[in-house]
């Protein structure tokens, strides 16, 4: 909260820098506008932007490195047994330390030593937020004499402006790549230390899937495998189940909306379709838990089949509801992207509207088609909440859709939510999970892209 | 001959027509089945939460006729509020039930008595007298929350008979029917579940806390990605040159857009909590996570809006003078904001909705309290739902229905925003 307010006062000084520039610039021609480079709200801008940017690039800096620099100085002035205990003990008694320091009961009497921390923490903790407000008023004061000192007549301050905002939009738009290395950093460096404990080829071909590391080395069933396979052939096994459901649906209705319904029925059904994809997962989720599970599992018995209350089944059944408006809409969309005299010509040799769509219409709009298709195979696969909600934990190699099988997504979540030790390969496998399904879905869009790329280049 | 071959392939013809057209009706059939199938899972879907749901909107109350005796308060007559605060409120409750039921005597029997109340009952006494030491002395009527199975019987979920799956005790159930005939047991509408946090008792459990949690964190997103999606567009559209360098953000940005959500997260444990050390389960760190997320969607629409702007516009005022800058800032960036804003609310929703990247960065935790600022621990409704659901208690799978009715509806709210917004100013050239 109290880093908002310094950021309200950055703010409020640079409006003052902008008003102050402009009537200097002003009083610097005598009221004589013409005779100025630039407009006298560029010359505000000028020195808005120096009082602002310099503060607030402080700023935040301070907020990503406080907690460690602050930690750091707590550290180092804990006693010198503490400060040699192993990095995750360490880490508990930082905790520890916040918590006190944050008036968070601790339910045992703390050590005296802690409660000194503590108090140095939040010694710290004020004099670090003391000194940023001093250096942050500093650097705005000083930006703001340095722009106004600038301001002469010739001063070209629209061009500065100009470029000024420029850089702001190339460094906005370089945020995608840096969010993309930052995915695949994360992602491989824990995957990396995960490797160096267990082989990558066990990871890749194992086939059994149980991360459960031992705590003591005589623990029952201590050794963990972490064998991805069980995980692949259930993940495939439910999103196959999902495209099964959404490729039919989901392409009979775009040709029935784009070849054969009339223009009113169009503008009611497509937007109630597309109702289907703005659903959050987690509903969806709950629905497969709480409605379709129960029934498939009671159809099952009633023709006596053992259907598992965690059947791939019902966890695909409902993915494929969600995946078919991605279809149908990608498919309308490239369906009336087909030139018209291509059905014409067809029609008109005396082609059904049938016969028109499945041999012209189709094979003409196929490259999207399977586009959109492998866009929603990555869309099942990425998948989280539904089958979170709505399939089984354990990993079971096996064929049949009544039976309970778990993902990749799934296995991740379990891994990771909750208490985490870190340094374990039970986390790390998460990671690592996380990186196969990074790499599967990317090939899939990459190659969905290509494919339509292609399309699109034959007709337009 | 000729003349006969002709009839020939005409009557061959002919005979096939018959079934080509059944062919077509199938076809036909077929792409109206599938709409039907489609449509029908949709209604199922919102039939099937709100039958669940729309009953947890009233919870069951009892009435109790309370004295709040001062020995039992506020002994010596202090009128200290600590005093006040600390004073055995349950167990007035309970006195209270037992001069209702005198002749429950059997301990068993009287813990069962105690429990058709709600634990919540306590705190209100307290926050009553906290409010206003006065009533120390009086006798009160108050109306307080039942307790979740005595809520679901009362609702018809759960049926009469031996404790267990689902039922209630024969015993309870006589004590029901004598507040019933007295008039003491009636259902009301539920504003704990709008302005409670979480609890782990269904009856006092509410939405509130997550729904402050979702504000805070959609706050901070759209701060956060409507300013960088929109200059990123503007730059990708309007001053980049073509080269590699843009090719490559332009791919990353496709990319990105098709990233399954659960890697966001993985990105915002190792990147944000990990290395940078911000707090955990902090609505801030959700921010980032969705910013990050919904940055592709936003500046993907933006784009698209841009491109919709004529060229005439820009050459138009490039014409009379301005600069490039200007003639983006002073023309073509307010002719295309009604379709940025439109991609940006449709991104939001899509950020209100998601869950998995947040129960990576630690937001699936159990917390009580409304959050008070981006960097207090929070949920948001979506992980509330999920927290719920996994609840076995009969009562939180009426809530958790509650709550997806409750953020459905913001969706609807927010999408339909967007399409106004689309009507509004749709604009052709």
């Amino acid at each position: 909260m109290k880093h908002i307010t310094l950021f309200i006062v950055i703010v409020i000084l640079s409006a003052v820098g902008y008003y102050l520039g402009r009537i200097r610039s002003v009083k610097a021609v005598k009221g004589e506008i013409r005779t100025l480079h630039s407009l006298p709200g560029y010359y505000g801008f000028y020195v808005a932007l120096w009082c602002g940017i310099p503060a607030l690039i402080v700023l935040v800096l301070w907020i990503v490195f406080q907690s460690s620099i602050i930690t750091s100085l707590v550290v180092s002035a804990l006693p010198s047994d503490i400060q040699n205990l192993s990095p995750d003990r360490l880490s508990l008694v930082i905790n520890d330390i916040r918590n006190i320091a944050d008036g968070i009961i601790v339910s045992e009497t703390p050590d005296v030593f802690l409660l000194k921390a503590a108090e140095h923490y939040n010694g710290l903790k004020g004099v670090g937020y003391l000194a940023l407000a001093a250096v942050l008023l500093s650097f705005c004061t000083a930006g703001l004499a340095y722009g106004m000192r600038k301001i002469v007549p010739s001063m070209r301050a629209r061009v500065n402006v100009e470029r000024t905002m420029q850089v702001l939009m190339v460094l906005c738009s370089t945020v995608a790549i840096f969010t993309t290395i930052g995915i695949v950093l994360s992602v491989i460096f824990e995957s990396i230390r995960f490797f160096n404990q267990i082989p990558v080829t066990d990871f890749l071909f194992g086939l059994k899937w149980s991360p459960q590391m031992a705590i003591r080395p005589d623990q029952v069933g201590a050794d963990g495998s972490f064998g991805m396979v069980p995980l692949l052939a259930g993940t495939l096994m439910i999103s196959g189940i999902a495209m099964l459901i959404a490729v039919p649906i989901g392409l009979m209705s775009a040709i029935y909306m784009s070849e054969y319904a009339a223009d009113r029925v169009r503008t009611v059904v497509k937007p109630i379709l597309e109702i289907l994809a703005g659903i959050p997962t987690v509903v969806y989720g709950f629905f497969a838990a709480l409605t379709v599970a129960p029934f498939i599992r009671n159809i099952g018995s009633q023709i006596g089949l053992e259907v598992s209350s965690e059947s791939a089944l019902a966890a695909g059944l409902v993915m494929g509801i969600m995946i078919i408006p991605f279809i149908s809409s990608f498919s309308d969309d490239v369906i009336n992207a087909v030139p018209q005299s291509l059905r014409d010509a067809s029609l008109g040799i005396g082609a059904t509207k049938s016969e028109t769509v499945v041999r012209v219409v189709i094979p003409a709009a196929l490259p999207g088609i399977v586009g959109s298709v492998l866009l929603g195979v990555s869309r099942a696969i990425g998948e989280t909440m539904i089958v979170v909600m709505a399939a089984g934990l354990t990993a079971n190699l096996t064929a049949n859709p009544f039976a309970a099988v778990t993902t990749f997504t799934v296995q991740i979540v379990t891994l990771l939510v909750g208490d985490q030790e870190f340094d374990s390969p039970k986390t790390q496998a998460a990671f690592a999970l996380g990186l196969v399904l990074f790499v599967i879905t990317l090939c899939l869009n990459i190659i969905a892209l290509y494919v339509v790329r292609k399309y699109r280049e034959e007709y337009e | 001959m000729n003349n006969n071959s002709h009839e020939a392939r005409l009557a061959l013809i002919k005979s096939k027509l018959k079934m080509r057209y059944a062919k077509e009706k199938i076809f036909k059939t077929l792409g109206i089945a599938a709409i039907v199938v489609a449509l029908s899972m949709l209604v199922i879907l919102f039939a099937s939460i709100i039958s669940t749901g729309y009953s947890a909107f009233q919870q069951t109350f009892i009435k109790l006729d309370i004295t709040l005796e001062m020995e039992e308060i506020d002994p010596e007559n202090t009128g200290d509020i600590e005093v006040m605060s600390r004073a055995d409120y349950a167990g007035i409750v309970k006195s209270t039930l037992r001069q209702m039921f005198p002749d429950v005597k059997d301990r068993r029997e009287k813990r069962d008595l105690y429990s058709i109340v709600s634990f919540g009952a306590a705190f209100q006494l307290r926050d009553m007298v906290m409010a206003d030491p006065g009533i120390i002395g009086k006798t009160l009527t108050v109306w307080v929350p039942a307790d979740d199975d005595l809520d679901m019987y009362m609702k018809g979920h759960i049926k009469a008979g031996e404790e267990g799956s689902g039922r209630i005790k024969e015993q309870k159930l006589e004590w029901i029917n004598t507040l019933i005939d007295n008039g003491a047991i009636e259902k009301r509408f539920n504003t704990a579940l709008f302005t409670n946090g979480d609890s782990r008792e269904p009856e006092l459990a509410g939405i509130w806390g997550a729904a402050v949690g979702s504000i805070y964190t959609m706050l901070v997103t759209l701060l956060l990605s409507f300013p960088l999606g929109v200059a990123t567009a503007v730059y990708l559209e309007e001053f980049a040159p073509k080269n590699i360098w843009t090719d490559i953000i332009e791919v990353n940005i496709n990319n990105l857009a098709a990233v399954p959500s659960i890697v966001f997260g993985l990105l915002g444990l190792a990147v944000f909590l990990n290395f940078f050390g911000l707090p955990r389960s902090a609505p801030i760190v959700g921010a980032l996570v969705l910013t990050l997320m919904t940055l592709p969607t936003i500046i993907i629409a933006s784009r698209a809006s841009l491109l919709a702007v004529p060229p005439s516009i820009r050459e138009g005022a490039l014409g009379v003078g301005a600069s490039k800058m200007q003639s983006v800032m002073h023309h073509v960036l307010p002719l295309a904001l009604p379709g940025m804003l439109t991609g940006t609310i449709i991104g939001m929703a899509r950020a209100l909705g998601e869950t998995a990247p947040l129960l990576m960065i630690g937001m699936v935790a159990f917390i009580v309290d409304i959050p008070t600022g981006i960097f207090d621990k929070a949920t948001v409704l979506p992980v509330q739902i999920y927290l719920w659901a996994d609840s076995p208690e009969r009562a939180f799978m009426e809530r958790t229905s509650a709550a997806i009715i409750v953020l459905l509806g913001f969706l609807l709210i927010m999408n339909a925003a967007a399409v106004i917004l689309r009507k509004k100013f749709e604009q052709r050239w």
